[in-house]
């Protein structure tokens, strides 16, 4: 298989990038780790004009924590990368998590986590993430920057809210409040398969209750699912049985899968209760045994 | 080289967009013009003849395609020839130095780690990458970092062996004995 023809640009600012995508007006496309793009180039489901590959621009391949604890995450890192972060590793549960998880080693070479948010694949891993996270996208323009909340960014399946010529060049995770705690669970059938379910939580804590909550779903819907309620429930619990049986009674609820290869609707929603359930407890275990 | 191959140019059109590319493959400059929808994979295989890369599922799951991009493995079916301009791509034909094969190879010979031999040169590809990273890796880990490339056969015993054997072999350490203390962990295991 092979792609349709395209023309190909390797710009080494990010202005002249823009600007390719502005003069071929609409036809464009931004190419990054191309580990979605590539793939769908050579089904023939995207036939761009012209290709604007964003791997030699400078300086965006950065994995950042400020001093405040925010994370910023540049267009061009990695999965590997952050699966290799310390930081990442030390300060971010529940991306620390999922990365791990995301496609199979050798995908996570080239792959890239603002790429895989604007990918907007309803059973991708990292919107999920970054919406139980409240993290953002960083959008650059003719106008300039501006900032997306990623809950807002996608808009359904393979959507997102960029106003062409935009390249999103950056992802932020806020900094946190209080005591950061978190998870990830997927089901694959092997790996490097799409999800069949998965669940993302991202928690603070002040003074042993959540004080911030949130949890997403991926695989479960036609676009990934912020589950606001279930997280809602959390809020200033102590994760007791309670709350954590109601927060996986409302992600179940908040998931809308269809049956398919991979399972019945049914059974993928008992998965996300079960995967909710069991990050709750983990995460509740972890806070005992630091108390 | 012509823009593409003759099984998928037609006559080329003189509108057809073309970009000059100069690739380091296994330490040799080669430079061509190519379409920009080429894939790697191809130009390794058609236009530079290397056909030890393998092209599997074309479909980035099965890791058969696997080459090292700067070092890093990368699915050489999902990366486009003209992204590896400028770069370094280290395919299966580069990994002996002469008659001397790298000690992944010697670790596959040594423990019969293929069967048909369509996955190998991925595997052996994401193992030296693997151990280029990680000397002294663990069996789960050479499981974890080889999760990316499929065995049909399902040899995957003997590739744990082959990639454990290496890995003994190049920290100065007998192969054979640690592939030795692997099986009896997995017997004791099996008990």
């Amino acid at each position: 298989m092979f792609p349709g023809r395209f023309h190909y640009a390797s710009p080494r600012a990010l202005d002249e990038a823009v600007e390719l995508l502005q003069k071929a007006e609409g036809e464009g496309k931004v190419l990054a780790g191309g580990q979605s793009l590539i793939p769908l180039l050579k089904l023939r489901f995207a036939s761009p004009s012209i290709l604007v590959d964003i791997n030699n621009l400078p300086g965006l391949d950065y994995i950042k924590v400020e001093s405040d604890g925010a994370f910023r995450i540049g267009a061009l890192a990695r999965h590997g990368e952050i699966e290799r972060s310390d930081d990442i590793a030390r300060l971010q549960p529940t991306a620390a998590a999922a990365v791990p998880v995301v496609a199979d080693p050798i995908v996570r070479s080239r792959g890239t986590l603002v790429g895989s948010v604007c990918h907007a694949d309803p059973q991708g891993d990292w919107a999920a993430v970054m919406i139980a996270l409240d993290g953002s996208v960083t959008a650059y323009g003719p106008e300039g920057k501006r900032s997306i909340m990623v809950k807002d960014f996608v808009t359904g399946p393979f959507q997102n809210v960029l106003s062409y010529p935009e390249i999103a060049i950056e992802a932020t995770i806020p900094a946190p409040k209080g005591d950061v705690a978190g998870g990830f669970l997927k089901l694959e059938r092997r790996v490097g398969d799409f999800a069949t379910a998965g669940a993302a939580i991202g928690l603070e804590f002040n003074a042993g209750r959540v004080s911030r909550a949130g949890i997403a779903l991926t695989g479960v819907g036609g676009a990934t699912v912020n589950a606001e309620a279930a997280a809602e429930a959390l809020m200033n619990s102590s994760l007791g049985s309670d709350a954590v049986m109601r927060a996986a009674d409302l992600a179940a609820e908040a998931s809308s899968p269809k049956s398919d290869h991979r399972g019945s609707a049914d059974y993928k929603r008992h998965i996300v209760h079960t995967f909710v359930r069991r990050i709750l407890a983990g995460i509740a275990t972890d806070q005992e045994r630091a108390a | 080289m012509t823009s593409l191959f003759e099984e998928i140019s037609d006559p080329t059109p003189d509108d057809v967009p073309v970009n000059r590319v100069a690739i380091t493959v296994n330490g040799q400059k080669r430079t061509a013009d190519v379409e920009p929808r080429l894939l790697l994979a191809h130009f390794l295989r058609q236009g530079l003849k290397l056909t030890g890369t393998h092209t599997g599922c074309d479909t980035t799951n099965c890791g058969a395609c696997t080459v090292l991009m700067d070092g890093k493995p990368v699915k050489s079916c999902t990366v486009l020839a003209v992204q590896a301009e400028g770069r370094e791509v280290v395919t299966v034909e580069g990994m002996a130095s002469g008659s001397e094969l790298d000690s992944v190879q010697e670790g596959f010979k040594d423990e019969h780690a293929l069967q048909c031999g369509f996955c190998t040169p991925g595997m052996m590809l994401a193992a030296r990458a693997l151990l280029n990273e990680n000397p002294d890796p663990t069996e789960d880990e050479v499981r974890f970092a080889l999760s990316g490339n499929l065995c049909r056969c399902t040899g995957y015993q003997n590739i744990v062996k082959a990639v454990l054997w290496a890995a003994a072999k190049d920290r100065g350490e007998d192969p054979t004995q640690a592939v030795e203390k692997y099986t009896a962990k997995q017997k004791g295991a099996n008990q």
